[in-house]
C-alpha cells in the first residue's frame, strides 16, 4: 500500500487569537501539525503497518510548514514533501485542493490518502472531498473505522460517521479518507523518531514543479475579520436549603422567565 | 422574475434533515435583497414529498432529480446531479444546511463548478448583489467575513438554528420539475446503515441537558459487587449520572450533551461531545451538570441562549457563562429539577 498523509501546519489551538490591524495574529504561541491531522497520519501508519507500503506526509504552505512534516515524520512516517510556493500562501481550499492533487499525482501509484476531518484554524473541511473530485477518486469522507481493507483485491470498506449514523460504504482503490477522531488514538513520536525527523531531508516542489503553471486566483475573498462580540451574562445564584427547595426555586425562574 | 437562489434540500435516506426548512427560509430572505426567486433541489429516489414541502415552506418552483442510482446518498452521483441543476437553472446563489453530507457535496460541486464553498455561516447580508456570509474561525475566537469572488454560484452553507423554520402554508403551489443528469456508473458500493443511540439531534435540539466528569462523582453509590476493576467501578456510577441527565433530558424533549472528559473516560459515545472537537451547538436551553466549563467545552456552546448550570464547586467557570446556577450536588438536584419541571409542564 502506497499511502499519502495530507498534513497543514496550525496554530496551537490553546493559542490566545486576537486581531491587529485587521489581521489574525497568535502572538508567539507555537505551530503545530493540525491536531486532526495526527488522527490520518496514525492511522496511515496503522494501515502500513498491516498491510506493507511507505507513508509519504505532504503539506502546501510556507517553509516554516516543515515543523508539521517533521512531526509526521518523527511519528513514522517514511518520507515528506513540502510544496512551497509564494503563490500558494493566501489561497483558499479550490486552489490547495488543486496544489494537493495535482502533488498526488506528480507523486504517482498512490492507493490511499488520508487526510484530517477539518483545519483548525479555518475551520472549513471541504478539502479533502475537493481534492478526491480532482483526482477522479472516491471521497470518503468522515471515517470513523476501517472494517475491511484489501489491498489485493484494491478495495476498502469503512464506516462514515454522518449525524443520524453510520454510513457503510465499500469502495475501490485509490480512494482518499478524511478520519474523525473515533477512528484509532495518535501515538507520540519517540525519541528515535524525533533524531530520524531532524536529520531528514524534505524535499521542497513549486507550483511549476507540480505542473500548476498559473496559479489561480483564490475564488474567495475575506472582506473582514474580528472578534465576536462580548456576550454578557450576569449570573443568578439560586440558593436553598435543599436540593428540592434549589430545584423548586430554579424550575419556578425558567416558566417565568419563558426560557422553557 | 429571474429565479436564481437555490436551495438544497439535505435528507438521510428520505427524511428531511432538522434544518431543512431554516434554510429555505434563509434563501427566501436573500432572494428578497436579491429581487430573486427560489427553487428548491431535491436529489434522490423517491423523494418528490420534499419538493412539496420546500415549496410549502417558502420555494418558489423545485427541481428533482429522481433516480434509482440516487437511493443512497453519494458525493459523486449527488455533486453530479446538483451540478446539473445548479448550471442548466442559472443558480447564482445556492444555499445548503451544514450537515456531515452537504460539508463534503458542496465541497465536490464546487470543483465541478470552480466556484467558492463557505460552510458554517452564523449569519449573512446582501451587498451589491452579492452575498457576505458571517463564519466562526479558530473555534469561534474569531469571525470572518467572506464572499465568493467567482461569476460562477455562490455557495454557502449555513448552520442549524440560525434562521427560524419557516410556517408550512398548505396550500402554496408552485412548479415541480425533473430533471435527468448522466450520473455514470457508481464505482463505490453501500453496503448499509448502523444507527447510533436514537433520540434528538444534537444540533437541531432547542434544549441540551450534558453531563461531564462529575456525573461519575457520587461516593454513596456502591456498586455491585463483581464490578471490581476501579475505572468499572466509575463507569458504573457515571452510568447512574448519566440515567439522570436522560430522565431529565426526556422531561424536556432535550438532546443529551457530554463533555470530552466523559466521553474520554468511557462514560458515553464521542457522538455526543460537545465542544471544540466535538459537536458546536446553540440551543434556547443548556444545562451542563458536573461540567466545569473548560474554554474548550466553551466554545462548542457558548452561544446557547440560556445556560443553567450545576455544579458542586462555586469557583468552576461554567458559572461565568450561565444565566442561571445551583451550587449542588447532581445527583440531588437533578432528580428534584426532574420531578418539579414534569409537573410545572404536566409532562
Ligand atoms: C485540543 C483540545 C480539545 C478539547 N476539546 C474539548 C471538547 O470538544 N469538549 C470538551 O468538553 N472538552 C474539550 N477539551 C477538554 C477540556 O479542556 C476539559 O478537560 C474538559 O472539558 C473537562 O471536562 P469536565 O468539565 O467534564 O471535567 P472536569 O474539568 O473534571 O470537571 C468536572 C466538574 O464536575 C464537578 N462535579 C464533580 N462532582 C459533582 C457532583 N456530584 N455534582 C455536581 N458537580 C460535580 C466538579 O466541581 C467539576 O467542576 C479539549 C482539550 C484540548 C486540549
Ligand atoms: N495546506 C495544506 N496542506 C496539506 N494538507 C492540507 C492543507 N490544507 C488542508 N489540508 C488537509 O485537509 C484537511 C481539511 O482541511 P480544511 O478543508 O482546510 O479544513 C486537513 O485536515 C488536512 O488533512
Amino acid at each position: 500500500m502506497n499511502i499519502v498523509v495530507c498534513v497543514k501546519q496550525t496554530p496551537d489551538t490553546a493559542a490566545t487569537v486576537t486581531v491587529e490591524n485587521g489581521k489574525v495574529s497568535w502572538g508567539d504561541a507555537p505551530l503545530v501539525i493540525n491536531p486532526w491531522d495526527e488522527f490520518a497520519v496514525e492511522q496511515a501508519l496503522r494501515t502500513k503497518e498491516a498491510h506493507g507500503g511507505k507513508v509519504i506526509a505532504l503539506s502546501v504552505g510556507p517553509e516554516a510548514a516543515r515543523e508539521a512534516l517533521k512531526h509526521a515524520l518523527a511519528m513514522g512516517c517514511d518520507e515528506a514533501i513540502l510544496v512551497s510556493d509564494p503563490g500558494l500562501l493566501t489561497v483558499d481550499s479550490l486552489v490547495i485542493s488543486k496544489a494537493l492533487a495535482a502533488a498526488i499525482d506528480k507523486i504517482g501509484g498512490i492507493d490511499l490518502a488520508f487526510f484530517g476531518r477539518q483545519a483548525v484554524d479555518s475551520d472549513t473541511g471541504v478539502t479533502p472531498a475537493q481534492v478526491a473530485r480532482r483526482l477522479g477518486w472516491p471521497a470518503l469522507t468522515l471515517v470513523a473505522a476501517l472494517s475491511a481493507v484489501d489491498p489485493a483485491g484494491k478495495t476498502i470498506s469503512v464506516d462514515r460517521a454522518f449525524d443520524e449514523g453510520r454510513q457503510q460504504v465499500k469502495s475501490p482503490l485509490p480512494a482518499l479518507i478524511s478520519v474523525t477522531k473515533e477512528i484509532c488514538e495518535p501515538r507520540y513520536p519517540s525519541f528515535m523518531g524525533i533524531r530520524k525527523a531532524s536529520k531528514a531531508t524534505i524535499p521542497v516542489w513549486s507550483a511549476a514543479d507540480i505542473g500548476l503553471g498559473a496559479i489561480p486566483a483564490p475564488a474567495l475573498s475575506w472582506t473582514e475579520v474580528f472578534a465576536p462580540p462580548k456576550i454578557e451574562t450576569k449570573v443568578e445564584m439560586i440558593t436553598g436549603d435543599s436540593a428540592e427547595a434549589m430545584a423548586a426555586k430554579l424550575a419556578a425562574r425558567l416558566l417565568e422567565e419563558k426560557v422553557l | 422574475m429571474a429565479t436564481n437562489v437555490f436551495v438544497y434540500i439535505d435528507h438521510y435516506n428520505g427524511q428531511a434533515v432538522g434544518a431543512a426548512w431554516e434554510i429555505v427560509g434563509a434563501a427566501r430572505k436573500a432572494a428578497e435583497a436579491l429581487g430573486a426567486g427560489v427553487t428548491a433541489v431535491v436529489i434522490g429516489q423517491g423523494v418528490s414529498a420534499l419538493a412539496e414541502e420546500a415549496i410549502q415552506h417558502g420555494a418558489d418552483e423545485a427541481r428533482i432529480v429522481d433516480d434509482p442510482q440516487l437511493k443512497d446518498y453519494r458525493p459523486e452521483s449527488y455533486a453530479t446531479a446538483l451540478t446539473k441543476v445548479l448550471k442548466d437553472g442559472g443558480a447564482q446563489v445556492v444555499f445548503l444546511p451544514t450537515t456531515a453530507r452537504t460539508r463534503e457535496l458542496a465541497a465536490v460541486t464546487a470543483v465541478d463548478l470552480e466556484t467558492g464553498v463557505v460552510p458554517d455561516l452564523v449569519g449573512f447580508e446582501v451587498k451589491d448583489g452579492k452575498v457576505v456570509g458571517t463564519r466562526p474561525i479558530y473555534a469561534g475566537k474569531l469571525m470572518e467575513k467572506v464572499v465568493v469572488a467567482t461569476a460562477g454560484p455562490q455557495i454557502f452553507l449555513i448552520r442549524s438554528r440560525v434562521f427560524p423554520k419557516p410556517e408550512a402554508q398548505q396550500g402554496r403551489k408552485g412548479a415541480v420539475t425533473k430533471v435527468d443528469a448522466a450520473l455514470g456508473a457508481a464505482t463505490t458500493e453501500v453496503l448499509g446503515y448502523k444507527a447510533t443511540e436514537a433520540g434528538v439531534s444534537l444540533t437541531d435540539a432547542a434544549v441540551i441537558v450534558s453531563g461531564g466528569r462529575g456525573v461519575s462523582v457520587n461516593p454513596k453509590l456502591t456498586p455491585p459487587a463483581d464490578i471490581t476493576d476501579d475505572h468499572q467501578k466509575e463507569v458504573w456510577r457515571a452510568q447512574q449520572g448519566f440515567a439522570l441527565i436522560r430522565e431529565l433530558a426526556a422531561v424536556l424533549n432535550a438532546a443529551v450533551g457530554a463533555s470530552r472528559a466523559a466521553v474520554d473516560a468511557g462514560y458515553i459515545p464521542y457522538a455526543n461531545q460537545v465542544g471544540q472537537t466535538g459537536k458546536v451547538v446553540s440551543p434556547d436551553v443548556y444545562v451542563a451538570a458536573g461540567v466545569s466549563g473548560a474554554i474548550q467545552h466553551l466554545a462548542g456552546m457558548r452561544t446557547s441562549k440560556t445556560i443553567v448550570a450545576i455544579n458542586k464547586d462555586v469557583e468552576a467557570p461554567i458559572f461565568k457563562v450561565a444565566r442561571f446556577g445551583i451550587v449542588g450536588d447532581l445527583f440531588e438536584v437533578l432528580p428534584a429539577l426532574t420531578r418539579e419541571l414534569k409537573a410545572k409542564l404536566s409532562r
